[in-house]
């Protein structure tokens, strides 16, 4: 019988397997970043134990990072001292960093892709859930935690029972206007938060080979957010060509070596998955939560549920949880619902096609009164890349912040945090409760939406956005 | 790590579905570089409130927390697991767990139990109505039991068979893995060279 193509790539990985036992996979690429790793170099220190594979392992500064004021130290001294910790053992263990004020600094999803060291095939971890991210490229990639980050240091590998397969199949074509973001918002909503639990998910149909390599990363990256282990979509010309000549890329003979071997990355057409979803992409219009968690969400155009509505008493009373916390009343139509701050960026939508559509839409519009829009570009060179574009200018002429990369409010791990009650339109992936800081409230939404939403003060696509008069000729 | 065989002690009631990492230790907790004093940060929001289960004498004193489905959902940080045990809990019940969580938990020595949703629910009941009830789980016979009488309970709970061998053996994972240190070596010897490399 054939093969999914996570089973193949499964296979290729497979160090040791015995009965009763999870197999033992080899970890092509490790990456690092501040918050997940200190415990774990402690933990070789204490064994004696080395490194194993520099050479596989990557570090970069994100969670911690300002977004402003980028020429002085880390002002608050715990989120130094962990930044410092990260500094102290890269150099220890002999392992790469691209700390602050690097050219190759950033959220490290957004790093490792941007390198082209993220390519078919692969086996990538990372002590952070959105590590799904590197999906995109048809690798399996997923989030670990400290325990198991220190084992990829030591080992190289780690111990995986295989997960079950299922196929996310995304018939017809997106509408205009609506996004990747719409769509895995969308379908996080229909499959609820658990639906992914025990699976790695290949994305699949007409929609998702419509997608760009940016787009398919958004997708990838939240579906951690219905629980998946991993989601990944096949390789195909899209994907070769966006990692062809960035500075890891294979070259010469290797290169033909590699796309030789990533042509054979695709599910074979007798292949079994345990589990089939669909979704209609030409049904999917611009989509937000109203909750606390990516699952609770609704079309735009809806309106805040009831949680009577809901048959399920867990979900019911969730949802009666959720509209106590997020200070809404059922039955008011989402687009009225007024936002404090915008918040576009993080690894699922820092990418610089994000900041150019950002731009390209907010371009002749003011920021309304009463709302702040922060725009927070996913690594230092999507920044400097924005920059030469002029995105930079088009954002502060509509009087939004434009800043220094990192995970920023995604998180609130940094300065850039909500305020206990502020209600935040943001492009990152979770509503969690206290997520962008105590007692904030958050929306998820596309970077569409996200601008449309920064002009007019309440939630809002850019359809409904005048349209912009042409200035005087010249 | 340390032997897990069984544990007896007294159950905590928190009647809520979807308990994410977040929820479970906000991000502003995180910046430690050790694994201890976590506790902090534990339940961080819902510590305000007097109300809250952690709170309340005797709950306040629970070593087992019953909680609703899709506890330990979001991000993969262990100090969610590190925060659970710094405060002093050695297992967590619930119907479904998110798959990073029950990881990080086998790898760091707390228990995750799975159990019916029915089984929770008894739970909360028998905990609500009787303040300070214990609960036994027995990892050898995965089985969790509480109460007495007719109405006791007495169920059995799911964890795969390899993460409760390394837990009632209280197994170092790298140690193990190191011990294939053949089959890792070997496996480098035909990884293709087309890979990336970082250095």
């Amino acid at each position: 019988m054939g093969r999914t193509l996570a089973e193949k790539i499964w296979d290729d990985h497979v160090v040791r397997t015995a009965d009763g036992e999870p197999d033992l996979l080899y970890i092509d690429l490790h990456l690092i970043h501040e918050v997940t790793s200190p415990q774990a170099f402690d933990g070789l220190r204490l064994s004696g134990r080395p490194v194993r594979r520099p050479d596989l392992t990557l570090a970069t500064e994100d969670h911690n990072i300002p977004t402003t004021d980028l020429d002085k130290p880390i002002a608050d001294p715990v989120s130094r001292t962990q930044v410092e910790t990260l500094r102290r053992n890269a150099e220890e263990f002999g392992v790469r960093l691209h700390p602050m004020g690097d050219i190759d600094q950033g959220i490290v999803h957004v790093v490792g892709p941007q390198l082209g060291l993220t390519q078919p095939g692969m086996t990538i971890v990372c002590g952070d859930s959105h590590t799904s991210t590197h999906g995109a490229f048809g690798s399996i990639a997923f989030g670990i935690g400290t325990s198991e980050v220190e084992h990829v240091l030591a080992t190289q590998s780690l111990s995986q029972a295989k997960p079950k397969m299922m196929a996310v199949e995304v018939e017809g074509t997106l509408p205009e206007g609506s996004t990747a973001k719409d769509l895995i918002l969308a379908l996080i909503t229909q499959e609820t938060t658990g639906g992914g639990q025990g699976y790695i998910v290949e994305y699949r149909g007409e929609a998702i080979r419509a997608l760009s390599m940016e787009e398919r990363m958004t997708i990838c990256n939240m579906s951690i957010e219905w629980g998946a282990k991993a989601g990944l979509i096949a390789p195909d010309e899209t994907t070769f060509e966006y990692i062809q000549g960035r500075p890891h890329a294979p070259q010469g003979e290797a290169w033909d070596e590699a796309v030789a071997y990533w042509r054979d990355l695709v599910t074979d057409d007798d292949a079994h998955f345990d589990k089939i979803v669909r979704l209609d992409a030409s049904q999917v219009t611009p989509f937000v939560t109203w909750g606390t968690n990516p699952g609770q969400g609704a079309p735009l155009s809806a309106t805040v549920p009831d949680p009577e509505s809901f048959e399920d008493p867990i979900e019911r009373e969730a949802a009666a949880n959720a509209l106590a916390y997020m200070g809404l009343e059922a039955g008011t139509p989402l687009r009225d619902i007024a936002v404090d701050t915008v918040f576009v960026g993080s690894c699922t939508n820092g990418r610089i096609s994000d900041l150019r559509r950002a731009a390209e839409l907010i371009k002749g519009h003011k920021v309304a009164d009463g709302t702040r829009m922060l725009v927070v570009p996913g690594s230092v060179r999507v920044r400097l890349q924005a920059q030469e574009e002029g995105l930079d200018q088009v954002f502060t002429e509509a009087g939004a912040e434009w800043r220094g990369a990192g995970c920023s409010m995604c998180l609130g791990m940094n300065p850039d945090q909500l305020t206990p009650g502020e209600r935040s339109a943001s492009t990152s992936n979770r509503n969690f409760e206290g997520r962008q800081g105590k007692g904030g409230r958050t929306h998820l939404v596309s970077p569409d939406v996200a601008v449309a939403t920064a002009v007019l003060g309440h939630l809002a696509s850019p359809a409904d956005l005048e349209p912009v008069r042409a200035t005087a000729g010249v | 790590m340390e032997k897990f065989t069984s544990h007896t002690g007294v159950g905590a009631p928190l009647r809520r579905s979807n308990v994410d990492t977040d929820q479970i230790i906000p991000a502003v907790y995180l910046k430690r570089v050790t694994r201890t004093g976590f506790e902090d940060g534990l339940f961080a929001a819902w510590r305000n409130d007097p109300d809250f289960v952690l709170n309340r004498e005797p709950y306040q004193h629970a070593t087992i927390l019953v909680a609703g489905p899709d506890f330990g959902t979001g991000s993969s940080r262990e100090h969610a697991v590190w925060a659970l045990q710094n405060y002093g809990f050695k297992a967590v019940i619930s119907s479904r767990f998110g798959d990073i969580f029950r990881g990080n938990s086998g790898k760091a020595g707390l228990l995750a139990a799975q159990v019916d949703e029915k089984v929770v629910q008894r739970l909360w009941d028998l905990l609500e109505e009787e303040p300070g009830a214990q609960i036994t789980v027995d990892l050898e016979s995965r089985t969790v039991r509480a109460g007495e009488g007719p109405d006791a309970i007495v169920d059995s709970f799911t964890i795969d068979d390899y993460t409760r061998w390394r837990l009632l053996e209280g197994l170092d994972d790298i140690a193990i893995t190191l011990s294939h240190d053949d089959d890792i070596a070997a496996y480098e010897q035909r990884r293709p060279a087309f890979k990336p490399a970082t250095l």
